[in-house]
């Protein structure tokens, strides 16, 4: 349960929020067209005679689209229904070339399904389960563009058309944090399942944002609907924004309003769009064009056996396997950085000392070089081979991150960059000794101090050794060695 | 030799198959008619370019000694519902006038694939919206017959396809293609003495063709007998996957296996189409026709469809509703009239743009599909309509048991003088109670002229089949036409 509470002025009040997510299906056609959605095209040069509802055009149902939705319910372990139908939402504008938006308001192609969302980010097994209503199928609409003309307004519809989920969140969120959370966790899960690339920027993925107040354990109270809302900031900023908002209302003796609202991203407010009186009457009926959409055993078997591993069971993997459970959340948050990590599982790295390295060192490096792991100078074969370095005791961890930093520079593997500058590790027990030899005898004063209880004393020692052997010696080597000549 | 202008689809496809003629001549005696009948105001745009352009493809193939097309010789009319690329379409409307589609749509495609030429586009009720043409922005067609009482007066050539009746009664075209949403192949059939065959809804491709009610649309043939409009038919069909509700599904030989035997066969009669105020003529006729089934060979059974009177209620809310969500398209943004008073904003330019484009029957029915649809009156109306809609599909899978097809008028009146029902929309619904009942369920029905009521004015008999079994349709149809022996012509006035 979450304890978020605003203070009002006559107590606390508990915010309670919905999300609908529309999430742009990752397919090279629209949903009822061929045209082509690639983002940032000119103008109107992706509109086929269907998207621009030119006289007796019909849409015919994209496959790909309805598989992509069909195995994103999947992941959301939702219910797929075998039986599914399109409506048309009927309304003018001029961004909406039919006058309606095909859509799937009666019988939608998912169902109920669930989304376990970390609640804490210092421990990701710490989760709470937030519904999913349903997701359904829908078109985009195209754009319209104020600033070509003085005084008039042009049409762009290259996104007339483009297949969207909107995923629907039931009303369980309780803070502006465990909205962001699900959020962050739904765009994970649609980019494992590469059915959304969930590009929140180029407005792959949006949402409706969903918010009312109520005193805790009372009944829900009148939500307000922020639309189009286009970063998990946003979403966190706009939830903070109008939830405070219903509340200055409620104290003041007002009532909150159903209405539509629009986020102001440069003040972080909220402000008035249309209230319900003049909401549109979208007369939904079955689209006469479109068959019911029916799904057999196979296309469902298909769908099913193309998902990859999900993030919460990679997560228990990683954990499984020894990593701690911080790392596995980090290392599975991005479906990149799991790619990368698995391909360094299978060159055959622990898991352990692998998930260390790349938690510590490569996100080290990608942040300092302020690259993401896509374009990581450093193959996960290459790392795997510097980490075996390590573990068979070629390279102490000093040496490692001397060779990586070269192997980031250059590119080279890091075998031959130890090769070559003769980085590596020497357990040659005579070198050893003979440096202890000198280091006692030059420190008899620190040696006498050790000897009569001062422990921490020894790290002096291992640092003087390390240093005389010019950080090639064997740090493990080197303990044992000054153990017994300190005796 | 004959004019070859009195031919049919199947007497020019043969006599240009055996030589007695070039496409190029048949293509130029049609289009010398239609630009001579202009008094029909049956043609919107006459195109013998196009005529000329497949005829002269035809003959350069027979020269070549080529296997000739199934349509090779044959001009048609096309009625303007149908986009042809390059030549306007505008559903007789104001709002579309003067759009030319980059595309053909793909009914008429597969006619000239399969060799036919188009004469021109034919004039028709606007947005199909109407059972006399009247509501044409182009003004009405008139029907090239009349009464014999001297009177002289306009009539209706029916509709929605009154253009395509008129033409091919006036032997301006061998045949032409029509669109059927509640009976508009087959009442405009019946009023001009011709034959009209609407296929089981999905074997036409609606691609290309401007939307009235979805669910209902379907093309179909016009033509002067059975047997050309199971030619052209033919030529017509077939699945499409630019249609998601087309039939997967091959294009039966109808034509090789046309047969007028109608032994082993039973035809139904149901009870409930014997409307109150039927004209005599029209119930003496359906019993004609009931003889020539028996004559044929046919067992004749008396069937009941219980939900009948219910079907023009539910095929106006239906058919309403669709057009309104259909019409939307048409808000002057992208093609067609757009009326933009100064300093108008979206909103103005919507309802300038519309008020002035379409007609008032198109408004109507925008206005009753609209209400329909609208929160609170949904279930009352669309849903309760669909609800009669799946009755009637049981009536008819009930009435199968009984029958193979059945047999009924096809409208309940010969043709009324223009301007007789137009001021009483119901009156002219009304003309509709026999062909709405199959469009609602999709099942193939046709309309074969059976005589002339007193006036000289012809009346046709519908036959509605089992999905998918336009054959039987056709062979009843064809058992009729024989013992009917329906010779009449109009007379040339125009």
């Amino acid at each position: 349960m979450s304890d978020y509470r605003i203070q009002g002025a006559t107590g606390e009040w508990e915010v309670v929020i919905g999300l609908e997510v529309h999430a742009q299906v990752t397919s090279n056609a629209k949903l009822f067209s061929g045209a082509a959605t690639a983002f940032g095209a000119e103008p109107n040069s992706q509109v086929s005679l269907v998207d621009a509802a030119m006289p007796g055009m019909l849409p015919v149902p994209n496959k790909e689209c309805i598989r992509q939705a069909v195995r994103t319910g999947m992941a959301l372990e939702a219910q797929i229904n075998r039986w599914s139908r399109f409506d048309r939402k009927n309304y003018f504008y001029a961004d909406l070339p039919q006058g309606y938006q095909i859509s799937q308001l009666y019988h939608p192609l998912v169902g109920e399904g669930a989304i376990e969302v970390a609640v804490d980010e210092k421990n990701p097994d710490a989760t709470k389960t937030i519904g999913v209503e349903r997701i359904h199928v829908e078109q985009d609409a195209g754009k319209l563009m104020h600033d070509q003309h003085p005084t008039r307004s042009y049409v762009d519809l290259n996104r007339s058309g483009v297949a969207l989920m909107e995923i629907v969140s039931r009303p369980d969120m309780r803070s502006p944090a465990e909205a962001g959370a699900y959020l962050r966790k739904l765009r994970n899960v649609l980019r494992y399942v590469g059915s959304c690339d969930g590009n929140m920027e180029e407005g792959s993925m949006r949402a409706d944002v969903n918010v009312s107040v109520r005193r805790p354990g009372e009944p829900f109270g009148t939500r307000t609907e922020t639309k189009n809302v286009n970063s998990v900031r946003f979403v966190m900023q706009a939830i903070e924004h109008e939830a405070s908002r219903q509340v200055d209302v409620l104290e003041g003796g007002g009532q909150i309003v159903q209405e539509t609202r629009l986020f102001n991203p440069d003040t972080g407010t909220t402000r008035s769009m249309r209230s319900k009186e003049d909401a549109h009457d979208y007369r939904y009926f079955p689209d006469p064009d479109l068959l019911p959409l029916e799904l057999d055993d196979a296309f469902l078997e298909e769908c099913r056996a193309s998902l990859p591993e999900l993030p919460d069971a990679k997560r228990r993997r990683y954990e499984a396997a020894g990593v701690s459970p911080y790392n596995a959340g980090v290392l599975t948050a991005e479906v990149e950085t799991a790619r990368w990590f698995d391909a360094l599982l299978e060159a055959g790295s622990d898991a352990k000392q692998a998930s260390n390295w790349v938690a510590a060192e490569l996100f080290g490096a990608l942040n300092r070089l302020g690259r993401s792991i896509e374009d990581c100078p450093v193959s996960p074969a290459q790392a795997a081979e510097l980490l075996k370095l390590v573990a068979d005791g070629t390279l102490s961890g000093s040496l490692a991150k001397q060779v990586f930093e070269v192997m980031l520079e250059t590119g080279d593997d890091a075998g031959k960059i130890v090769e070559e500058r003769g980085l590596k590790q020497t357990s040659d027990t005579g070198a050893i000794e003979a440096e202890i030899a000198k280091v006692i005898a030059a420190n008899a004063d620190k040696v006498a101090e050790y000897r009569s209880g001062k422990d921490k004393l020894f790290g002096f020692f291992v640092g003087q050794t390390m240093k005389a052997m010019g950080g090639k010696a064997n740090p493990g080597v080197v303990n044992e060695l000054l153990k017994k000549a300190l005796g | 030799m004959a004019d070859i202008t009195d031919l049919g689809v199947a007497g020019l496809r043969d006599g240009f198959r055996s030589g007695a003629f070039s496409a190029r001549e048949a293509a130029e005696a049609f289009s010398a008619k239609v630009s001579r009948a202009k008094a029909l105001n049956a043609f919107l745009v006459e195109t013998p370019d196009h005529a000329l352009g497949q005829a002269d493809a035809a003959d350069r193939a027979r020269a070549a000694g080529e296997e000739p097309k199934p349509l090779a010789g044959v001009p048609l009319g096309i009625k303007d519902l149908f986009a042809t690329r390059g030549v306007a379409t505008t559903a007789a409307s104001h709002i579309l006038e003067g759009f030319t589609p980059p595309y053909e749509s793909t009914v008429t495609q597969n006619l000239w694939n399969a060799g036919a030429g188009m004469l021109g586009k034919l004039n028709m009720d606007q947005f199909a919206m109407g059972s006399s043409n009247e509501t044409s922005y182009f003004g009405n067609v008139i029907s090239p017959w009349r009464r014999k009482d001297g009177s002289n007066a306009p009539l209706a050539p029916g509709g929605s396809s009154g253009g395509s009746s008129a033409a091919v009664a006036a032997r301006l075209c061998p045949g032409a293609t029509g669109t059927d949403t509640g009976g508009s192949i087959r009442q405009p059939a019946a009023f001009t003495g011709i034959s009209g065959i609407k296929p089981t809804y999905g074997r036409c491709s609606r691609w290309g063709t401007i939307a009235f009610a979805s669910s209902l649309d379907q093309a179909g043939p016009m033509a002067q007998d059975v047997r050309d409009c199971a030619i052209l038919l033919e030529a017509m069909a077939g699945f499409d996957p630019k249609d998601a509700t087309s039939l997967q599904l091959d294009v039966p030989r109808w034509e090789a296996n046309l047969s007028s035997d109608m032994k082993g066969k039973r035809v139904g009669v149901p009870v409930e189409y014997r409307v109150d105020n039927m004209p005599e003529e029209i119930e003496a006729l359906w019993r004609k026709g009931v003889e020539w089934m028996r004559g044929a060979g046919a067992e004749i059974v008396e069937v009941s469809l219980p939900h009948t009177k219910y079907a023009l209620p539910a095929y106006y809310i239906i058919a309403p509703a669709e057009a309104s969500s259909n019409l939307a398209r048409y808000d002057g943004v992208r093609y067609g009239l757009r009326d933009l008073p100064d300093g108008a904003g979206l909103q103005d330019m919507y309802a300038a743009t519309r008020a002035d484009g379409f007609g008032p029957e198109v408004k109507r029915r925008i206005m009753i599909g609209t209400y329909v649809l609208s929160a609170g009156f949904y279930d009352a109306y669309y849903t309760q309509a669909q609800k009669v809609r799946a009755l009637i599909a049981r009536d008819f899978e009930q009435a199968w048991e009984k029958c193979d097809v059945l047999l009924t008028p096809t409208a309940p009146s010969a043709a009324f003088a223009l301007g007789e029902k137009s001021a009483d929309p119901i009156a002219m619904y009304l003309n509709d109670v026999f062909t709405v009942p199959s469009s609602l369920v999709g099942l193939p029905a046709m309309s074969v002229p059976g005589g002339l009521d007193k006036q000289g004015l012809p009346l046709g008999l519908q036959i509605i089949g089992k999905a998918l079994d336009e054959q039987s349709v056709l062979n009843a149809g064809l058992a009729i036409e024989e013992r009917a022996d329906f010779k009449a012509r109009p007379e040339a006035w125009w």
